[in-house]
C-alpha cells in the first residue's frame, strides 16, 4: 500500500453528547475550538489556551481532560461529554443543581469548566483514586471522605478569577452526597 | 502554528516508519506539553504521530517482581494502580503531585520523560536560548533563574528537568525501552538524558527516530517504604522548586538500603548516589541524613538568586529521611 500524501485537513467525525458531528478540520484545530467555532457548542469556555485555567474541561471517554490542548483530530472516535450534555433533559445534573443551590460561581465563565472537573472529580474519588493530599496511598487503606482539603486539591485545575472557592468547595462536595444517594439508591433496587 | 500533518498509528513498527517518513514529525502523546509548544512557536513540526492507539497502555507484573508499564500508560492510570501504589508508593505520590487531573488524565508517562523544560526563555521565542537555538545565548544565567538549576548545568544552560515522576522513577533503578528505526533498545533512566555541557539542545541518549514503548521498574523491596515530598510556591498544580523521591530499609538501627533521586535541581531527575553511599551501612540519625544531605549538595553550583536551593534541598532530604526512619509512611 502507497503511503497516504501528506495532508493538513482531515474529514471528521466527533461523538458528542450522544451526537455525531461530521466536520473537516485543519490539523491545527483545538477540540475547544471546533466546539465553539464549528459547532456552536459555546458552552465550553476559553480562559487562558494553556491547559492552566480549567475553563475548557470536558469530558472524553468519562475522563476530564482540557479542551485547549487536545487537538480535534486527535479526539476523534472518543466520546466527547460537554456542559451542554451533562443535564438529563430539563433535570440538571446533581452537581449542577448544587452549584446554583449554593452560588458555586459568581459571573459564571469557570462554571461550565468547574462543573465538568467536579462530576469526574466525584467518579475519580468514588473508584478510589488518591489525591496528593492523601495520607496513606496504599490500596489496602480505606476509602477516604472527600474531605475539603480533597476537593481543594482535586479542583486545583480549575481557577476562578472571581474567587467563589468557598462555594465551590461546598457545592463540590453537595454534588458527592448526591451522587452517593443515587449509588446507594440504586444499589437498593438492584438488591429489591 | 505551522500546518501539519496527522498519522495515527496502530502498532510500534508502524509509528516509527512513520516518524521515519519525515524529518520534521513528532510523536504526539497526551500533547500536553507539545501542543502547548507548538502554540508558542518553539515546536513546529511538519507531521505528527499519534501514539495514543498503540497497544502501549498496560501495567503488567513481570516474573522477577517488578512492574512493565507500557509507554501511552496516563499518568492518571500510573498513580492508581493497586501494583504502584503497593510497591512503590513514592512514584503514586510524585505523580498526583504533578499537574492537574485533567493534565494527569491526558499525559502519557513516555511523554513525561521526554516533556521539555519550563524556562521561560526556552519558551519564549523572542529570547535567546542555547537549548532551542543553539549558540544563541542564556538570558537565564544573568536574568530569571530563581528556580534553575544548582547541579550538573553549565554555562551555556542552567534549566531544569520539570518531571516528578521521573524523580522516583531514577531512584527505583527505572530502565526505558524503546523501538527506534534500528530496531529495539534498552536504556537505564539514570543514562538517558546527556550532560548539559555546551549540548544543551541535545537532551537525551535515544537514537534518532526512537519511541519509548515502556518503562521497567526492578522489584525493589525498599521501595515499599518510599515517599515523595514536593515543595513549590503555591499548595497545588505547580512545578516543584524542589522535590524528593526517598526510600529506606533499616534493620537494628542501621540503613541497610537507600535510595534517593531529587527533583528540579538539574537538567534530568538528580539520583542521588553520593548520599546513598553515606547512608548505607550508617546509623539511621539525623546526623547522617544531614551528611549524606551535604555530600550530594557538595557539587551544587548556584547562581546569585537561587541558593536557597541548596539549603532547601538539605532541609529536605533529611526531613523526608527522618520522617521514613521514624515510620512514617506518608
Amino acid at each position: 500500500m502507497a503511503p497516504a500524501p501528506a495532508s493538513t485537513t482531515s474529514p471528521i467525525t466527533l461523538h458528542i453528547n450522544d451526537e455525531k458531528h461530521h466536520l473537516s478540520v485543519d490539523h491545527r484545530t483545538t477540540l475547544l475550538d471546533a466546539l465553539r467555532e464549528r459547532l456552536d457548542l459555546t458552552g465550553t469556555k476559553k480562559g487562558c489556551d494553556q491547559g492552566q485555567c480549567g475553563a475548557c474541561t470536558v469530558l472524553l471517554d468519562r475522563r476530564r481532560v482540557v479542551s485547549c490542548l487536545t487537538l480535534a483530530v486527535a479526539a476523534e472516535g472518543r466520546e466527547i461529554t460537554t456542559i451542554e450534555g451533562i443535564a438529563d433533559g430539563d433535570d440538571l445534573h446533581p452537581v449542577q443543581q448544587a452549584f446554583l443551590d449554593l452560588d458555586g460561581y459568581q459571573c459564571g465563565y469557570c462554571t461550565p469548566g468547574q462543573i465538568c472537573s467536579a462530576i469526574a472529580v466525584i467518579e475519580e474519588h468514588a473508584a478510589g483514586w488518591p489525591s496528593a493530599v492523601t495520607d496513606d496511598v496504599r490500596p489496602e487503606t480505606p476509602p477516604l471522605p472527600l474531605t475539603p482539603d480533597e476537593i481543594r486539591e482535586r479542583m486545583s485545575g480549575n481557577l476562578c478569577r472571581c474567587g467563589a472557592y468557598v462555594s465551590i468547595v461546598q457545592a463540590v462536595a453537595r454534588g458527592a452526597e448526591a451522587h452517593e444517594e443515587a449509588r446507594t439508591a440504586a444499589v437498593e433496587e438492584a438488591a429489591a | 502554528m505551522r500546518e501539519f500533518d496527522y498519522r495515527r498509528a496502530h502498532d510500534v513498527t508502524g509509528a516509527v516508519a512513520l516518524l521515519a517518513a519525515d524529518p520534521e514529525a513528532r510523536f504526539l502523546g497526551g500533547g500536553t506539553n507539545l501542543v502547548d509548544l507548538m502554540k508558542a512557536g518553539v515546536e513546529r513540526p511538519g507531521r505528527l504521530v499519534d501514539v495514543r492507539e498503540l497497544p502501549l497502555d498496560r501495567i503488567e507484573p513481570t516474573a522477577d517482581g517488578g512492574l512493565r508499564i507500557g509507554a501511552t500508560v496516563t499518568n492518571s492510570d500510573l498513580a492508581a494502580h493497586p501494583e504502584v501504589r503497593r510497591r512503590y508508593p513514592a512514584l503514586t505520590q510524585a505523580v498526583l503531585a504533578g499537574a492537574s487531573g485533567q493534565l494527569r488524565n491526558m499525559a502519557t508517562i513516555g511523554g513525561n520523560l521526554l516533556q521539555r523544560t519550563r524556562c521561560g526563555y526556552f519558551s519564549d521565542v523572542s529570547s535567546p536560548c542555547n537549548k532551542r537555538v543553539p549558540g544563541s545565548g542564556c538570558p537565564a544565567m544573568a536574568g530569571e533563574h530563581h528556580n534553575h538549576a544548582v547541579l550538573g548545568a553549565s554555562d551555556h544552560c542552567v534549566a531544569t528537568h520539570p518531571s516528578d515522576m521521573g524523580v522516583p522513577l531514577t531512584a527505583f533503578d527505572a530502565q526505558v525501552a524503546y523501538e527506534s528505526p534500528d530496531g529495539p533498545g534498552e536504556v537505564p533512566l539514570t543514562d538517558l538524558y546527556l550532560p548539559v555541557g555546551d549540548t544543551p539542545h541535545r537532551e537525551t541518549t535515544l537514537p534518532p527516530g526512537a519511541l519509548i514503548t515502556h518503562i521497567g521498574l526492578p522489584a525493589a523491596p525498599v521501595a515499599a517504604r518510599s515517599r515523595y515530598r514536593k515543595v513549590r510556591e503555591r499548595a497545588s498544580f505547580a512545578f516543584a522548586i524542589g522535590s524528593v523521591a526517598a526510600a529506606l530499609d533499616i534493620e537494628d538501627g542501621r540503613v541497610r538500603e537507600a535510595r534517593l533521586a531529587l527533583g528540579a535541581v538539574a537538567s534530568r531527575p538528580w539520583r542521588a548516589r553520593a548520599a546513598e553511599s553515606v547512608l548505607t551501612g550508617a546509623p539511621a540519625t539525623g546526623a547522617t541524613f544531614a551528611a549524606a544531605a551535604d555530600a550530594e549538595l557538595a557539587a551544587a553550583r548556584p547562581l546569585p538568586d537561587n541558593g536557597y536551593k541548596v539549603t532547601l534541598m538539605r532541609n529536605l532530604v533529611v526531613s523526608v529521611l527522618t520522617e521514613l526512619a521514624e515510620g512514617d509512611l506518608r
